[in-house]
């Protein structure tokens, strides 16, 4: 089992063991030996633990700063679980190299969830509980195809989320972030497709403009709605 | 200045570039655009752009002049690198294609959205004066280049997020731009065996200047290492740093032989 890098032994103690099997989902039937994993890989909010069927609300992302906030933290829990797991079971045949990759790309999507978690307080929204059934993670397409998905994803909610930031400091975070999901996304493209331009390609950026797709809430949440077992809710700014 | 004029105007220069812009019209852009005085700013408010700092306020139309010359320098840049011949191996050309098509794109967009109040295409130097005569001879000096000119494109577009907050069609044509940057940036560091992602300050061979203030890992006021238990290392390269338009300027300044205003 690969070690768990960046995290100290104050966070590793927070954290129970029946939270950790919620993110281990499709894997525990697969027969992984999760005794040999380290606890401290998942993190309930501040606020508790949703419970599967659970409906939450974001709100309209339009009418204040919190909603955005919870917008983009949602998204950054299902990223964060998601490299938690890829990194606890690595796909076959994966080297070092890659392995170095998706570790770090995970403690950042940690990074960003937590402070996003700091940042709401009381106001976040629960923990969210991934699906992540339909991914095989023993295999690296299904790994690495999915985790372009995502990152592809986030930058164009994060694209899209941005003009209904009421605050600078929140649209300065926002941006920190937003560029650090576009290299994620570059590298996972590179893994996939080395000699290719999938790491910026046509699909995604408008070839006659140079821009990048954005996204609405309403569009986002419909396409990671498979991958989350809470039904979230949000509605489209107004501008 | 007549809007109409400026909107067929558009359509001559290209009219499928601004049809494909996402969830906004040309005529919003063009709304916010007047509102903050685009008539007459041309070459005055771009010399004041050189003497603006982040702690001040620019207007819409200096934003995306300053955008502009960046994009001048980049898309010249590519379109250099791709004509030396012998210089860019066949393998990487894929990528270097890709990146010359979307900066040369930002450019053709840029000037669309300005209209007459467009800065003009600077002359270049790239090599700075000597300090990289290689440039177009060597490739891994060009990749060098390329990265110091990403990475500084990514932190600068950054920094100017909360001047167009005012103009929400423009801040999200600005966002657009950043994420491709952005990829263009992780690419390019990757030929060249680095991470994707800074981390700390590491300057990678480059002038420090592009990378000074990465090493951050305070965020919303909370110290990030000490709080979530997380590496330096990790905490700093989980975000990137906005430049202001001073330090921006500093870094490519000596690649700028003359404004030609």
């Amino acid at each position: 089992m690969a070690t768990v890098e960046g995290l100290s032994g104050k966070a590793s103690a927070a954290l129970g063991r029946r939270v950790f099997m919620r993110y281990i989902g499709a894997t525990a039937a697969a027969g992984v030996a999760l005794s040999a994993c380290h606890s401290e890989l998942v993190d309930p909010t501040a606020t508790g633990s949703a419970r599967p069927g659970d409906a939450i609300d974001l709100g309209d992302i339009g009418s204040k700063d919190v909603n955005v906030l919870n917008y983009a933290y949602a998204l950054e829990q299902l990223e964060a679980a998601f490299y938690t797991q890829a990194v606890m079971t690595p796909y076959s045949g994966i080297t070092d190299a890659e392995r170095q990759i998706l570790t770090e790309i995970r403690d950042h999507e940690i990074i960003h969830r937590d402070l996003f978690k700091t940042a709401l307080a009381s106001a976040a929204i629960p923990g969210l509980t991934p699906d992540f059934s339909s991914i095989n993670f023993s295999s690296r397409a299904s790994v690495l195809g999915t985790a372009r998905v995502f990152e592809n994803i986030g930058v164009s909610a994060y694209n899209g989320a941005g003009q209904y930031i009421r605050t600078p400091d929140y649209l300065v975070l926002a941006g920190k972030i937003v560029s650090v999901e576009a290299r994620h996304a570059s590298i996972i493209a590179t893994l996939l497709e080395p000699m290719s331009a999938l790491f910026a390609g046509d699909q995604i950026i408008f070839p006659a403009s140079g821009l990048e797709e954005t996204r609405n809430p309403e569009e986002v949440l419909a396409i990671v709605r498979p991958y989350v077992k809470e039904f979230l809710n949000g509605r489209n700014g107004r501008r | 200045m007549n809007l109409q004029n400026i909107l067929s105007e558009i359509e001559k220069v290209d009219g499928d570039a601004l049809a494909r812009i996402e969830h906004m019209s040309r005529r919003s852009i063009f709304q916010n655009l007047l509102k903050k005085t685009v008539a007459g700013a041309g070459a005055a408010a771009f010399a004041g752009v050189l003497n603006k700092t982040y702690a001040q306020t620019s207007s819409v139309a200096d934003v995306l002049n300053y955008a502009l010359t960046l994009e001048y320098l980049e898309a010249e840049f590519y379109n250099l690198s791709l004509a030396a011949s012998g210089l860019i191996p066949a393998g990487a050309r894929t990528y270097y294609e890709q990146i010359a098509k979307h900066e040369n794109a930002h450019v053709a967009l840029l000037k669309s959205a300005l209209g007459s109040a467009a800065v003009p295409k600077p002359t270049f130097d790239f090599t700075a004066g000597g300090a990289f005569a290689t440039v177009f001879t060597n490739v891994d000096t060009n990749y060098a280049l390329a990265q110091a000119f990403e990475d500084t494109g990514v932190r600068a577009y950054k920094g100017q997020a909360t001047n167009l907050m005012s103009a929400p069609a423009i801040l999200t044509i600005a966002l657009q731009i950043h994420s491709v940057e952005a990829r263009h940036a992780a690419r390019i560091r990757y030929i060249r065996g680095n991470r994707g992602w800074i981390t700390n300050a590491e300057a990678t061979g480059l002038p420090q200047a592009i990378y000074s203030g990465e090493e951050n890992v305070t965020q919303g006021g909370v110290n990030l290492v000490s709080a979530l238990g997380m590496s330096a290392a990790r905490v700093s390269e989980a975000f990137d740093e906005p430049l202001g338009m001073t330090e921006v300027f500093a870094i490519a300044g000596p690649f700028i032989k003359s404004l030609n205003r």
